[in-house]
């Protein structure tokens, strides 16, 4: 019977072939709006680390000025201050402590042909690879020994060392950096998490660093800071004034294991900030905070308030789609109603009439659906291609999404389908007959 | 009037039909209205004068690295070359390049003092050739001169003596009279008094998403650091072309730094503001496209009615009634059923933009946009149904004497 009512559904919708045509295109474009938006915001929100998220934490302290508190009050900074940072890093109270902040350095390639290279940088602790998962080719990080011991070692990723090394396993090789000889400890391979969660402030969406240094080599002034740098109290001369004084640039992870880990990890955070007092700092009450990964992407508003609006759109645009269909298949099904007249005097029950109904409007769906597929693809294009960088890797389709696409135009046409259907089987025969 | 109330009893016997286009209607003008004003406010956004030449002017960052680098000898040298080319107006060391996004900010006071409050502001570090190479205009007080320009070695916290602002900027602090500015003494840092000695009509900060972007103020102090960016302004229509002329000298005349991000303002105010182009072209694609289904939906729905009624409009041609009267009464049921949804679209634009402005901090719609929604969308509805109508029209009075 499916295949039977299959057939006459083509029928039909090959003999209104424009109206057919509207409705195909209506879901279409709907699903096809709604599609790209949503995988635009499910990209953006998507967990970059699943497995370990609820383990890695952002450390905040309210180091801010009491006159004039941080983000009104409502957030303590969102970085945090040389001098914090690496007391938490030497209190080691975590299972793993990373601090990290962005840095730019140039390359001088030891082959006089090549030209200088200006790499994007990390300074970061040791933990960092293996809190973060970095995965590696050649090598691996640095130990912790070579922070205390502030030694020249640098981690690459595989375009840098493509560049310089020819891709071939550099470990061990020396590499000169602002003027500095590294030495290389590790390649890393491709590793880019998006949202690039372990830096957020100087965009979610960025590119991740091409060289990994020893965080402790910035006091040492053998590698210059970059990224956002925020003061609420001005410094003394010099970089050993800066270092010490109320500027946040840095970042602090922590990985901890269970929600003890956390609650205790939180003491010893509060005991930190009380202890700091005494020595005239920390003014405001306090506030300080554990945020894991996902906790803090949302409470940076990673994903953007555009996308999100354009969602809510792009979900109305589709009912608005729907709300089409659902008239136009009614229209079409009560201009069957001599038709279907016919056949319930014939003997058809209008269970038989309403799935072969039901039939005929999911068909619709299915080629809105694909339909849909193929304008969110392009949408997704359009979408790389207008934003740019911002939004670059960002706009794809996965298996996921493709079947939410098809689920998503089923079950709205055959919704929509519903009303009409019901109207259909419920034309009473003998008037349709006796008009004849 | 134009036989309105049979039209309606008529409508009332396929309630559903009407009622599911007057949602569409209600709809798409609740979207429709709300996405052409962001649209609006976006593009007033864009359209916000920075303050510079930016059709002549390029930038560029230079980055030393060599470790024996006469800081302060080789900017003057490399300042000097680039002045001296033929088409350049005037070059300047700049911190920071407008509507690029990334610059420096500071507390302004006009009292000395740690609990004093503070305006920020956009600080251009220059020297006095800055007006010129930006090509703002000084409408008050005087220009910097040469022995006003300070040096900042890497990690100083120096101020220099004097100061140019914006007019907003000395709005802000004096908002009695911001020409009462010239003269006063301003202090940045808490404690370090700069005298202001020049206003300019107007010169943005960075970063364009910011509401204090008109407050800037420049800083005779000129900076020894590891890269420095110039800034240059060409002789109308020559800034193509004196580009790689410029780039290839400076990176000629000394090695030990890289000469990179050559880049024109305009490409800069493009990269600055591509979501906003982006946001707004994807609304304005949604708008289009919404408000085309929306009208094929009602040609279709009433292609439809009319084929299902041709026998009684057959009757009531034979019966005497004129196309034209046939026509209208397509026109006006359009019109009834465009009423109810505009109306129920007028309360739904109000609704959504509410919970944007609420989510989203947006600025609450303004009442002539209701007003174009509701008109654009009248004709929207008028234009779709005439091409049925006036297929109804065509209908021989002779179908009323045939069965169908």
């Amino acid at each position: 019977m499916f295949s039977y009512y299959l057939k006459i559904a083509w029928i039909s919708i090959l003999r209104h072939w424009g109206l057919s045509l509207l409705m195909v295109c209506a879901i279409g474009l709907g699903i096809g709006a709604a599609m790209t938006t949503v995988t635009v915001n499910y990209l953006m929100s998507a967990n970059p680390i699943p497995h370990k998220s609820e383990q890695l934490y952002y450390v905040q302290l309210d180091s801010w000025d009491v006159n004039d508190p941080f983000d009104e009050g409502k957030n303590p900074p969102d970085q945090m201050t040389y001098t914090d940072a690496t007391n938490l890093w030497k209190a080691k109270k975590a299972f793993r402590q990373s601090v990290n902040a962005q840095t730019y350095a140039v390359i001088e390639p030891s082959d006089p042909d090549l030209l200088p290279i200006i790499a994007e940088g990390r300074a970061n602790s040791a933990d960092f690879f293996a809190m973060f998962d970095v995965p590696f080719i050649y090598g691996s990080g640095w130990t912790e020994q070579a922070d205390n011991n502030k030694e020249l070692v640098v981690v690459i990723n595989k375009e840098t060392n493509e560049k310089i090394f020819a891709g071939k396993n550099s470990v061990g090789e020396s590499l000169k950096i602002d003027g500095n000889i590294f030495k290389v400890v590790g390649v890393i391979d491709t590793w880019e998490p998006k949202p690039r969660f372990y830096d957020v402030t100087t965009g979610a969406f960025n590119k991740s660093a091409d060289i990994f240094v020893p965080f402790s080599l910035i006091a040492e002034e053998k590698i210059s800071r970059s990224g956002n740098t925020n003061c609420w109290k001005p410094s003394g001369e010099g970089l050993a004034a800066f270092l010490a004084g109320e500027c946040v640039w840095t970042q602090f992870w922590v990985e901890l294991k269970t929600e003890q880990d956390k609650q205790d990890y939180l003491t010893f955070m509060n005991a930190y900030v009380e202890e700091q007092k005494q020595y005239g700092r920390f003014l405001r009450p306090l506030d300080n905070r554990l945020s894991n990964v996902m906790q803090w992407l949302e409470n940076q508003e990673v994903v953007a308030d555009d996308a999100k609006m354009m969602m809510a759109m792009s979900f109305m645009f589709l009912i608005v789609c729907l709300l089409n269909t659902v008239g136009l298949l009614l229209a079409k099904f009560l201009g069957k109603a001599p038709e279907i007249g016919l056949r319930q005097a014939l003997g058809a029950s209008k269970a038989t009439l309403f799935s072969q109904y039901m039939i005929e409007s999911a068909c619709i769906g299915l080629a809105g659906g694909i339909l849909g597929l193929v304008l969110a693809y392009l949408g997704l294009k359009g979408v790389e291609s207008l934003y740019g960088d911002y939004m670059q890797g960002l706009a794809s389709l996965d298996i996921s999404m493709t079947a939410l696409a098809i689920i998503l135009s089923l079950v709205s046409t055959i919704l929509a389908g519903l009303y009409p259907t019901w109207r259909a089987c419920n034309i009473a025969p003998a008037q349709q007959l006796k008009s004849q | 009037m134009l036989e309105s109330g049979i039209i309606i009893r008529a409508l009332m016997r396929n309630k559903i039909g009407a009622l599911l286009i007057a949602l569409q209607i209600a709809l798409t003008m609740t979207i429709m209205v709300n996405a052409i004003f962001m649209i609006q406010d976006r593009q007033q956004q864009m359209q916000r004068d920075s303050g510079i030449d930016e059709k002549n002017t390029f930038y560029l960052m230079s980055t030393i690295f060599a470790q024996d680098y006469n800081k302060q000898a080789e900017m003057r040298a490399d300042l000097n070359l680039i002045r001296k080319t033929p088409g350049v107006i005037d070059a300047i060391q700049i911190n920071a390049i407008p509507l690029s996004g990334g610059g420096w900010s500071s507390g302004i006071q006009t009292k000395p003092g740690e609990d004093q409050d503070g305006t920020s502001s956009a600080i251009y570090m220059i020297d006095e050739h800055a007006i010129n190479a930006l090509g703002v205009e000084l409408i008050a007080g005087v220009n910097f001169q040469p022995e006003d320009v300070q040096w900042r070695a890497s990690g100083k916290r120096n101020w220099p003596a004097k100061t140019i602002v914006t007019k907003a900027m000395a709005n802000t602090l004096f908002p009695d009279d911001w020409q009462s500015a010239i003269g006063k003494t301003v202090y940045i840092s808490n404690d370090k008094p700069m005298q202001i000695v020049g206003i300019v009509n107007k010169l943005q900060a960075p970063w364009n998403g910011w509401s204090g972007v008109e407050r800037s103020m420049l800083v005779p102090m000129q900076m020894e650091n590891q890269s420095n960016y110039y800034f240059i302004r060409t002789e109308q229509g020559r800034r193509d072309e004196l580009m790689p002329i410029i780039e290839k000298s400076l990176a000629e005349r000394i090695k030990g730094r890289i000469v990179r991000r050559v880049t024109t303002l305009e490409d800069t105010r493009k990269k600055s503001y591509r979501q906003h182009n982006a946001t707004n072209k994807i609304l304005t694609t949604v708008v289009t496209t919404l408000t085309l289904i929306t009208g094929f939906g009602i040609v279709g729905l009433a292609l439809f009615s009319i084929n299902r009624r041709t026998k009684q409009i057959g009757t009531r041609r034979a019966l005497g009634a004129t196309r034209w009267q046939v026509m209208r009464y397509f026109m006006v049921e359009n019109f009834i059923i465009s009423t109810l949804g505009v109306t129920i679209g007028c309360i739904g634009a109000i609704a959504l933009n509410m919970w944007l402005v609420k989510t989203f901090n947006l600025t609450p719609i303004n009442i002539e946009l209701l007003i174009f929604g509701v008109i654009s969308l009248f004709i929207v509805g008028q234009l779709a149904v005439l091409y049925p109508a006036r297929k109804a029209a065509l209908i021989p009075p002779a179908t009323a004497t045939r069965t169908i």
